[in-house]
């Protein structure tokens, strides 16, 4: 006995976490997809309705515009937090002085919930007293800037926000990606006549390929899952214009008590970032075992 | 040859040392601007706090403040002193940190053990419990959300700190999990193989060998979960209402209370505050807090 549990000690310290996770994450994912496919309203039900939900989610308006929203919001998120993280770790790679302050101050938003992100964001957006009223102060009598409460643009809104607090983080990202380069490389290229700009394009920037896909899958993820972001900034508004699936989500379930749509809505979530995810751990994976 | 390319480098970087003399500014100006860009919410965020609700009407966004006036950092951490409807921040934030303190041991201390097993004590299937581990840092808790709900009511813990700190620890685990058995695949295992012929057992070796050397991944873990947890809103406002609720909960509550007028200066001292925590941390142990976010992403 004695040695079988000596024998066995480490896979028994391993229990508790396999455990729970099995438990908390798998059992109840799998918890969830079983209660998608019931006719369940405020309180679970067992027996099988098929996939009614699943056409009911893809038939509400609400939805798609969760879904619609969902695409804007990542596209132009990736690319602005992409475009701007770049620049920003090229920039700072440069042997800049003060490079530590400059880069606390990139990053320190990523500290922040985004909670706090989306309260500020929502009084420097407010047209009565933010910016709009800042530019007309200043002489811009003309100037409007209601993006908050403007059904067609207050999606970006988000995006504004978003960016400013992610775009730190991609280039936290890159700035690692281009100090792990030889110098030499680049020492080579320059005799060679290779000017700057060159050397990041051709060769630099294309061997960052590894974090160009880690970037992506970081910032789909975040924005798959953005939900507090929404909250804090406009609850969705104005109207349901600025909905998003996690919010959706939410507020089918606990404000609407519609739980097998709800389920429904959370397994297209889960669905998302499976595509995104997957692929991305058997890389990783792949990559580690070459190693 | 060697001299010969070390004489050409230095010429190109004399001549690239005048010509490049405008890109230089430009490159300080740019990167200037875009600081300034990432400092002006949290600029907005102070001045405003400092300003009476008058001198924000007047004023613009970047108006500095006629003086430091504490009144509304007052007004969001003690309230204005009546009974209903007064909501301040100062009982949440102390049920943030009641939360936050045991959910950040208890993750971490499994999340070390199991790396120490995963990477010193590894056994047939390994890689596959490791990445069943894993897929937990991805999943959205969307799909947790509703079986989390009933399993806290059964347990009747549903709205309560304890509730909290079961739902932090659990979904905590993976990254914990990742942070140390990524830390501990560099040790050497000669090492602990050294110590399990001189006959240590299996807690002997983790507390005699590995925890010594374990101070920087702990400090990176530590921070991680700190700053996950504080600053969650989901589990937070799905599981607990009222009394219960983390400062992230009562912030938005506080801000979205739609009861009297507007006043933005209590609500930005009420969002600086809600922040404060996590910003000290990130100031004091910026390089942890970096390295957790680059390694949570990038494994390795």
């Amino acid at each position: 006995m004695l040695k079988w549990l000596e024998k066995n000690l480490p896979k028994i310290v391993m229990a508790p976490a396999v455990g729970l996770i099995g438990w908390f994450v798998y059992g109840f994912v799998l918890w969830t997809l079983y209660i998608s496919f019931t006719n369940s309203k405020i309180l679970p039900k067992y027996e099988l309705w098929g996939v009614g939900q699943y056409v009911k989610l893809w038939g509400s308006r609400k939805w798609l515009i969760a879904v619609d929203n969902l695409l804007i919001f990542t596209a132009l998120f990736l690319i602005f937090c992409v475009v701007i993280g770049i620049i920003l770790a090229i920039f700072l790679d440069q042997k800049i002085r003060a490079e530590g302050v400059l880069r606390t101050i990139y990053l320190y938003p990523m500290a922040l919930s985004f909670i706090v992100t989306g309260t500020a964001w929502k009084w420097i957006l407010n047209p009565t007293l933010g910016i709009q009223k800042m530019f007309i102060d200043w002489g811009f009598e003309n100037f409007t800037f209601d993006w908050l409460v403007n059904r067609e643009m207050a999606i970006y809104t988000v995006v504004i926000a978003g960016v400013w607090q992610s775009a730190g983080f991609v280039m936290a990202l890159f700035l690692a990606g281009l100090r792990s380069v030889e110098d030499e490389i680049v020492k080579a290229a320059k005799i060679d006549g290779a000017n700057l700009f060159t050397v990041y394009w051709k060769i630099l920037l294309p061997m960052m390929r590894p974090v160009f896909f880690t970037s992506f899958v970081i910032l789909v993820h975040i924005s798959i899952k953005s939900y507090d972001l929404i909250v804090a900034l406009t609850q969705g508004g104005p109207g349901i214009s600025t909905t998003m699936p996690a919010l959706y989500m939410t507020q089918t379930a606990f404000h609407k008590s519609q739980v097998g749509l709800s389920a429904a809505s959370a397994i297209m979530m889960f669905m998302a970032v499976a595509a995104v995810i997957i692929p991305y751990l058997y890389s990783e994976l792949r990559r580690e075992n070459a190693r | 040859m060697q001299d010969k390319l070390q004489a050409s480098y230095k010429q190109l970087e004399m001549k690239s040392k005048y010509t490049n003399m405008f890109l230089r500014w430009f490159l300080y100006f740019a990167l200037i601007l875009f600081a300034l860009y990432f400092i002006f919410p949290l600029y907005v965020m102070v001045v405003t706090s400092l300003k009476t609700m008058e001198e924000i009407r007047q004023g613009t966004l970047l108006t500095w403040p006629s003086g430091l006036n504490f009144d509304s950092w007052a007004v969001a951490w003690g309230g204005r002193g009546y009974g209903a409807g007064d909501t301040f921040l100062r009982p949440y934030f102390w049920n943030s940190f009641k939360m936050v303190i045991p959910a950040v041991f208890f993750s971490t201390f499994i999340g070390a053990m199991t790396g120490y097993v995963l990477t010193k004590w590894r056994f047939k299937g390994d890689q596959w419990v490791f990445l069943f581990l894993l897929f937990g840092c991805f999943i959205p808790f969307q799909a947790i959300l509703l079986p989390m709900a009933r399993t806290l009511g059964v347990l009747g813990i549903s709205n309560s700190i304890i509730g909290l700190v079961l739902v932090h620890t659990v979904y905590g685990i993976p990254f914990t999990t990742l942070f140390f058995r990524n830390y501990y695949i560099s040790v050497p295992t000669e090492l602990v193989k050294a110590a399990r012929i001189d006959g240590a057992g299996f807690f002997k070796i983790f507390f005699k060998i590995l925890l010594p050397i374990s101070a920087p991944i702990i400090v990176v873990t530590v921070i991680w979960q700190f700053t996950q947890i504080w600053n969650d809103f989901l589990f937070g406002s799905t599981f607990s209402f009222g009394k219960a609720a983390p400062i992230q909960v009562a912030l938005n509550n506080m801000v979205l209370s739609s009861t009297s007028v507007k006043e933005y200066n209590v609500d930005m001292a009420s969002a600086i505050i809600a922040g404060i925590p996590t910003l000290i941390v990130y100031v004091l142990a910026g390089k942890y807090f970096i390295r957790g976010l680059t390694s949570g992403a990038v494994k390795g």
